[in-house]
């Protein structure tokens, strides 16, 4: 036993030492983050392997989004309800062989825009001309996103816009127009969506469409019958839209099947995406949900099953806002993004990054949240997210965009927020409960994260080094390769903001590959498809897919990075249909276009 | 409601009678409830973020009192108040990181050794804690805010149990002061701000203040001793809180804690002391 004096100066000298311990840790954090500073491109290039520049300007796009005006009940907190609706989606929508951008608006009256690849390196709006600009008329609601899929496997990419209003399908019309088919193909009369992505849950070899309500469907945002229309709770909220799955009848027309298999939930969906979590041939659909807990819906071919709880995703209540997935760790499996919101010393819930656990296969697949540890756990107020090789190092990087509403620099309501957010349902679902913001931020003017995955299973984030320097409250991104030069580039789609386009440069030494699949007895878009590329004793698999991040698509076309390794070992594609085909030793640095046997 | 009691372990003597063995001891009661109020949200609502980051604050802070307890002490103390500071660490603070969780679990515990003037310590040790947490690392840790299922019935089940409790405990007057005062000033608030009363009543109804009202400021040990003190000081705590709230400070009720608790401690101590020299000069 020590009584003594000396034992108390110890004891005094081990207290300050542990209440200096989180500010040496910031201090370390600041200093490594500091080292990573605004830098030239050539240094970045040499740096990093790439840096990007924003050419929206350069490339003729010239494209402001603009917020809707809802129900004037909501006028106090106009800025945070009318929050979303910056979307952007990858299509070739003429087939050309040249990515083009189809991007939505959300004031009433605006227009959506579809951006055509010139080619030369500029783009020319035909969304007007085509028929799929004016969607956004008083009374039939605004868009909130689009996804496209070949639903008819006529070779052409038809389109689905979502909204807070009316959803709308359009057919592709070999490329010269669009006809809209809502009506004639059974689709609701109102979803208020955040949340669509197409994919062949039946395999049947035809596209079906899964949509995610946010908001309930009986709500008018523009006309409310009362202000009750907000979550009835910061984190168990149920009181969200229903969703849809609408199954492809083949003959033009869809069978709403939701309940019928098994999906019935009201939480409120943000995001949404598929894969074959399991190795099973059927796509899983994950749905990342504000106010709640994720939820992991395992496809048995017919009927779905809600396993969050059983794979560890679906435990702890955040505020899901994207939904992407990525073979992180080259080891031939797909890892799960979903972005919450974190704010210094408010709320810090941290992104979750879902791994697979080594040894968990198959039903009894588990997940563990390495966010944390592998550094791409806080983002802000996180929004959309891709995963896709920015530097063709053969690791998939992470681009994540962020900021909810952007307003007066100086003022912050986030007090008020916090104050609401922990309140009673019968408190916090009204509308007119909460504070007016009168022209303050909500995590506002973030910083982007660009975070480059080392390999080593750790991600730095490079974004103010590479050039990913804005700070407008991204929403959506997407990323393709729009020059046809073997590298990503990068769209974000700003509420409120204009449309960015980071060009990306590539250092040339490090080498990649990309496949253009054609289904045939799949679903012509392919979408389902993988590709598992082996190399240099590595492998990574990628996916089609019909909708991924948070209201967004990226181009249909998978890209790999390669390293500095010119020689392939070989590609496997596993098409939905089941069916296999391996090509050996597939040369780098080409575009393999290969079209599924019928 | 006791959490920073530092008490040796009593060794029953051989002639206890078997009815006081089996007497409920009334140390126990705080540790249950706040256990109760864990399960009962976490199996309905699931508010722990994870069982790790509870268990290690539990853990942390049982170590650190046997620990300190034995070296300053020459005892294995208690582990009730211990076990509350841990399960209070584990609830109300959030954080996806490990090391904040037993951070503030032996920081908690050991500015009940540190922090002492004339043998009594001054803060509360969870409050401390959280307070240092949040004050310096503010990017990794946040208070409990929201993680609760916001409807009704575990609410009334929570404050009703509570109440019965805290009034057993004989502390009642205190959490009631305070939610009184709170009423009194939201409305105040609400007056100042034109904000809407509801959201300015919105925090009382949320998981933290219930932690707040029957652990925090019911602490016997950084509480004044008289019952009318207690009251005045638990509604000045209320009032700070007012006062850090009109100036939009998110973690109000916990900082206004920090602050007027060990200054009405430290002016009753004061108090204390002149009265003794009083007496003692009076007595020669």
């Amino acid at each position: 036993m020590i009584r003594g004096k000396t034992a108390r100066i110890i004891l005094l000298i081990i207290f300050v030492a542990l209440i200096a311990t989180p500010v040496v840790l910031k201090r370390l954090s600041q200093r490594r983050a500091a080292a990573i500073a605004k830098t030239d491109p050539s240094t970045s290039l040499s740096r990093y392997g790439f840096y990007l520049q924003e050419v929206s300007q350069a490339s003729h796009i010239n494209f402001k989004h603009q917020a809707p005006t809802l129900d004037h009940r909501l006028d106090h907190i106009m800025p945070q309800v009318a929050s979303m609706g910056a979307a952007v989606s990858v299509v070739d929508f003429n087939r050309d062989g040249w990515s083009d951008l189809y991007v939505t608006n959300s004031g009433e009256g605006s227009k959506n825009a579809l951006f055509k690849n010139n080619q030369d390196g500029s783009f020319t709006d035909v969304a007007a001309e085509l028929g799929i600009a004016d969607l956004n008329q008083p009374g039939s609601g605004v868009s909130m996103g689009s996804v496209w899929g070949d639903y008819d496997n006529d070779g052409y990419e038809d389109l689905f816009v979502y909204k807070w209003g009316r959803p709308e399908l359009f057919h592709n019309d070999a490329g010269q127009k669009f006809s809209p088919v809502s009506d004639k193909v059974g689709l609701p009369a109102w979803v208020n969506a955040n949340a669509a992505v197409w994919f062949d849950y039946d395999r049947d070899g035809r596209l079906d469409l899964f949509l995610g309500g946010y908001y309930s469907e009986d709500v008018d945002l523009w006309h409310l019958r009362d202000t009750k229309m907000m979550p009835e709770s910061f984190e168990y909220a149920k009181n969200g839209g229903r969703k849809y799955l609408f199954r492809n009848l083949g003959d033009g027309s869809f069978e709403e099947v939701s309940q019928k298999i098994g999906i019935d939930t009201r939480r409120w969906a943000l995001a949404a995406t598929v894969a074959d979590l399991r190795g099973t041939g059927n796509q899983d659909l994950f749905i990342a949900n504000d106010y709640g807990i994720s939820e992991l819906y395992f496809n048995d071919g017919k009927q779905f099953r809600e396993v969050g709880k059983d794979t560890g995703v679906g435990f702890s209540p955040k505020s899901g806002m994207n939904a992407s997935v990525g073979d992180i760790l080259n080891q031939g499996r797909y890892s799960i993004y979903v972005s919450n919101i974190s704010e210094e010393g408010v709320l810090i819930q941290g992104n979750n990054l879902w791994v697979p656990r080594e040894g968990s296969t198959g039903d009894a697949i588990k997940y563990d949240n390495l966010a944390r540890a592998m550094d791409v756990e806080i983002g802000g107020w996180s929004f959309g997210a891709q995963f896709g090789d920015l530097n063709n190092d053969g690791m998939l990087d992470l681009y994540l965009v962020n900021g909810y509403v952007s307003a007066d620099r100086n003022l912050n309501y986030w007090y008020d927020f916090s104050k609401i957010a922990g309140g009673n349902s019968t408190i916090i679902s009204d509308a007119a409960h909460w504070p007016a913001m009168d022209g303050r931020s909500l995590s506002g003017y973030q910083q982007k994260k660009v975070w480059l995955n080392d390999g080593a299973g750790k991600f730095v984030d490079v974004a103010q080094a590479v050039g990913a320097s804005d700070v407008f409250d991204g929403r959506a991104v997407a990323l393709v390769d729009l020059w046809n030069r073997g590298v990503l580039d990068v769209v974000v789609a700003n509420q409120r903001g204009p449309l960015l386009i980071y060009k990306n440069n590539v250092a040339a030494e490090n080498r990649w590959i990309d496949f253009e699949l054609e289904g045939g007895s799949s679903n012509r878009s392919a979408i389902g498809a993988e590709v598992r590329l082996f190399w240099d004793g590595r492998q990574q698999v990628q996916q089609v897919s019909g909708g991924s991040g948070f209201c967004s698509q990226n181009q249909r076309r998978l890209h790999f990075g390669l390293g500095k390794t010119t020689q392939i070992e070989r590609a496997e594609i596993r098409w939905p249909s089941g069916k296999i085909d391996k090509i050996e030793k597939p040369t780098v640095g080409q575009v393999l276009r290969i079209k599924e046997s019928a | 409601m006791s959490e920073s009691t530092i008490q040796p372990v009593n060794t029953p003597a051989l002639d206890v009678p078997v009815r006081s063995k089996l007497r409920f001891d009334n140390r126990y009661i705080a540790p249950l409830f706040i256990t109760f109020i864990l399960l009962v949200g976490h199996f309905s609502y699931g508010i722990l973020e994870s069982y790790e980051r509870t268990a290690l604050a539990i853990v942390a802070a049982l170590i650190t009192e046997l620990v300190l307890g034995r070296i300053f002490y020459g005892k294995w103390l208690n582990l009730a108040s211990a076990y509350i500071s841990g399960i209070s660490v584990g609830i109300l603070l959030r954080s996806p990181a490990f090391w904040p969780f037993a951070l503030c679990s032996v920081l908690s515990v050991m500015s009940k050794y540190v922090l002492r003037v004339k043998g009594r310590h001054l803060w509360n040790p969870s409050n401390f804690g959280i307070c240092v947490l949040l004050f310096l690392a503010p990017e990794t840790v946040a208070s409990l805010s929201v993680q609760w299922g916001n409807f009704k019935w575990p609410l009334l089940v929570i404050w009703i149990l509570g109440s019965i409790i805290i009034y057993r405990a004989k502390r009642f007057h205190i959490s009631a002061t305070y939610v009184v005062s709170f009423f009194a000033f939201a409305f105040l608030r609400s007056w100042i701000t034109g904000d809407p009363v509801q959201a300015e009543i919105a925090p009382i109804t949320g998981p933290m203040y219930q932690l707040f009202v029957f652990f925090m400021v019911t602490d016997p040990k950084t509480t004044v001793k008289s019952k009318k003190w207690q009251c005045i000081v638990v509604f000045f705590v209320a009032f700070v809180e007012m006062l850090l709230r009109l100036n939009q400070v998110v973690h109000a009720p916990l900082y206004a804690l920090f602050l007027v608790g060990p200054t009405a401690m430290l002016i009753e101590i004061w108090l204390e002391s002149r009265r003794k020299a009083v007496r003692a000069v009076a007595a020669t």
